[in-house]
């Protein structure tokens, strides 16, 4: 493991075991809004690809029926037709939250003097063709708002997403083992430490003996070489 | 409080003008560095979804990745006039690979 630079002391200790117990609770929580949302973002996703699907397809026949308008007309009075819009199209903007994700929501309002009435242009200078092509826009018009909304969403998502990946994964793989590597180390050094001052205070203890002992026998000695130079009992040994 | 933003369409001037009958801002742009322009302007204005053909979407990978983790604009690509090319679908492939750092679907 990486080289660890914390000092054996009790204190750092107890700091280290506080962050662990941090980063494990962090790390279950992380986990936990990783999965919530994943389960949320691949139900988007999968919304946002039939949705696109249908769209795509539904965009290609209005295309088509534009294509037929402009063969029928001229390309200037077609543009002369649409040059002007008769309706004007406002977006309000709210937010929705998933799990901690602002996802926007959008609704649009159309502001038009009638429903019915949403061409912008004299019947007499145009084809028939062009209100076909016109009202079908208008009918995927919603769709293509929907899927703006969820596709910004899902993209949103994925950004979250990966971000919390990656948290998750530098607690599990770095933090959290490095934290209980730092902690055994610790502990080790402590008890290696109490290990040694018992051993330091054994040896103290032999020394101190050992010392006693040989002043005694140096006292004996002495004594007994007394006792021999002059016969005499010393009056106490 | 709820403001109000407009709606964009950026594209070759037959794919967008339809738009502009429904009501939506639209810009005839004809080449994508006309395009990314038109994007960053729009970006900087009250405009909250961007429509944009997937013809010119090809060559400005950057101004689009610049935007996907923004709140606004959203930029959706649409299919131009000639056909849809498939980078919508691939998009959300790419996020799901994002997300998921596989492809799983």
């Amino acid at each position: 493991m990486a080289n660890i630079t914390v000092s054996p002391t009790r204190m750092e200790l107890t700091r280290l075991k506080g962050k662990l117990r941090t980063a494990q609770r962090g790390h279950k929580l992380l986990k936990d809004k990783r999965d919530e949302l994943m389960k949320q973002f691949l139900d988007t996703v999968r919304e946002v690809r039939a949705l696109r699907a249908e769209v795509e397809e539904e965009l290609m026949t209005v295309h088509g029926a534009f294509t037929v308008a402009s063969a029928l007309m001229s390309s200037e009075a077609l543009e002369q037709a649409l040059v002007y819009p008769k309706q004007s199209v406002e977006l309000t903007m709210t937010f929705q939250n998933i799990m901690s994700v602002n996802v926007p929501v959008y609704d649009f309002q159309t502001q038009t003097r009638s429903d019915s009435d949403i061409y912008p242009y004299g019947f007499a200078a145009t084809s028939g063709e062009l209100d076909t092509a016109v009202d079908a826009l208008g009918k995927v018009f919603r769709k293509l708002l929907k899927l703006a909304e969820i596709e910004k969403s899902a993209q949103l998502m994925a950004e979250e997403i990966e971000k919390t990946r990656r948290r998750v994964n530098a607690l599990e793989y770095v933090m959290i083992p490095n934290t209980q590597e730092a902690i055994r180390y610790i502990n080790m050094k402590l008890d290696e430490n109490d290990r040694a001052t018992t051993i330091r205070l054994m040896k103290v203890k032999d020394m101190i003996l050992k010392e006693s002992l040989e002043e005694k026998r140096a006292e004996t000695a002495r004594a007994v070489k007394a006792f021999g130079d002059s016969a005499e009992a010393p009056a106490e040994v | 409080m709820a403001t109000t933003y407009r709606i964009a369409a950026v594209g070759d001037w037959e794919s967008v003008m339809g738009f502009r009958a429904l009501g939506l801002d639209t810009y005839p742009v004809s080449n994508p560095a006309e395009a990314k322009d038109k994007i960053r302007e729009l970006a900087k204005t009250d405009c909250a979804v961007i429509y944009l053909t997937e013809q010119l979407a090809q060559g400005m990978d950057d101004v689009l990745s610049r935007y996907k983790d923004e709140l606004r604009p959203a930029i959706i690509l649409i299919p131009g006039r000639q056909g849809s090319l498939g980078i919508g679908k691939n998009n959300i492939q790419r996020a799901i690979e994002r997300a998921v750092g596989a492809d799983i679907l």
